[in-house]
């Protein structure tokens, strides 16, 4: 073994030791009380029909970052894609599974969906949206893959792409349709603006889902021909 | 001491943790969790101090910032573990330390 070069673990213990100070007193030195921005948010979100203050900073007054924000995931599930070393063939990642784990799963995954769809619905006005139906989504994707199904011979590897891509296209052009009409990017036009964050919601739902499930299943190892010499 | 301080002190410290274990470890998957642990203090930060609202219902902005980082955070942890695993089957190593070469040689 080689020695440890003197101070390298002093170095990084200051670091850490000094970020802490720093971060605390930055922290003590904010004043106690602050109503930030929730009042304006609480009565602009009121009169634009979306009465879950969250869901609309998220999709109404900084639509912004959503966007990026799906863009980020859609960059990384392709990057993920582009480093896979197996195809994606449509073989089970896992063996069939025995009873029990196939009847939870036969029962569990339509109320995984049902859930979700609550979610996207409720979204607008109670805890909910499309971040957290994907999740569920996602996780009963990856239920179904790690017991054993795999998607259908249907379902091919385009129809996957679209799935993937739909929401942020979507996205993309209800946002950029406003500033060919000359106004603001993301400007949603007032009588639709409901509807418009309902659909929106909706197909990024499926398309976090999708890809949560394909960031799992891309990265994940095959089952018998993985191994290595 | 309120409540909120102790959430936002906390993630300061969870912070400070991740960024010296993302220094001092050498090993791949170490790193990628210090990330983690820096995303996660970030998190309860902003969680903490968006609750100091007179009124006592927490400033929706903030929430809605974690809510974004949080799938980021998923996104950045997807791509490192699929870089990690890909340099593991490439080299065999887990580790990234820059002494190895001379260890081994």
């Amino acid at each position: 073994m080689r020695d440890r070069l003197p101070g390298s673990q002093l170095i990084p213990l200051v670091t850490g030791a000094g970020l802490f100070a720093l971060v605390t007193r930055a922290i003590l030195s904010l004043p106690g009380e602050s109503a930030g921005l929730s009042v304006r948010v609480t009565e602009t979100a009121a009169e634009n029909g979306i009465s879950n203050v969250v869901t609309a900073v998220l999709l109404d007054f900084r639509g912004y970052d959503t966007l990026l924000e799906i863009a980020v995931l859609m960059l990384v599930t392709v990057a993920v894609f582009s480093l896979r070393e197996t195809t994606m063939s449509p073989t089970p990642l896992s063996e069939r599974p025995g009873p029990v784990l196939g009847a939870l799963t036969r029962t569990v995954i339509p109320v995984m969906l049902l859930v979700a769809g609550h979610f996207v619905w409720i979204g607008s006005s109670r805890p909910g949206g499309a971040f957290q139906a994907g999740a569920v989504i996602g996780a009963a994707g990856i239920l179904l893959a790690l017991s054993g199904y795999s998607r259908p011979k249907w379902v091919g590897p385009r129809a996957i792409s679209w799935v993937l891509s739909i929401g942020l296209l979507v996205f993309v052009g209800v946002a950029v349709y406003p500033v060919l009409l000359g106004e603001e990017l993301l400007q949603y036009p007032a009588e639709s603006r409901k509807a418009l964050i309902l659909v929106i919601e909706a197909l990024l739902t499926l398309s976090i889902g999708a890809s949560l499930v394909s960031l799992f299943i891309a990265s994940a190892s095959p089952r018998v021909q993985g191994d290595r010499e | 001491m309120s409540s909120h301080l102790v959430y936002a002190l906390v993630g300061g410290l969870l912070f400070s943790i991740g960024t010296y274990g993302l220094i001092v470890r050498p090993h791949m998957i170490h790193k990628i969790i210090s990330t983690n642990f820096m995303g996660s203090g970030v998190f309860l930060v902003l969680i903490g101090l968006g609750n100091r609202t007179p009124s006592g219902v927490p400033d929706p902005v903030p929430q809605a910032m974690v809510l974004t980082g949080i799938v980021v955070t998923v996104a950045l942890t997807a791509l490192s573990l699929a870089i990690a695993k890909r340099y593991f089957s490439l080299t065999g190593r887990g580790d990234i330390s820059e002494h190895r070469e001379e260890r081994v040689g």
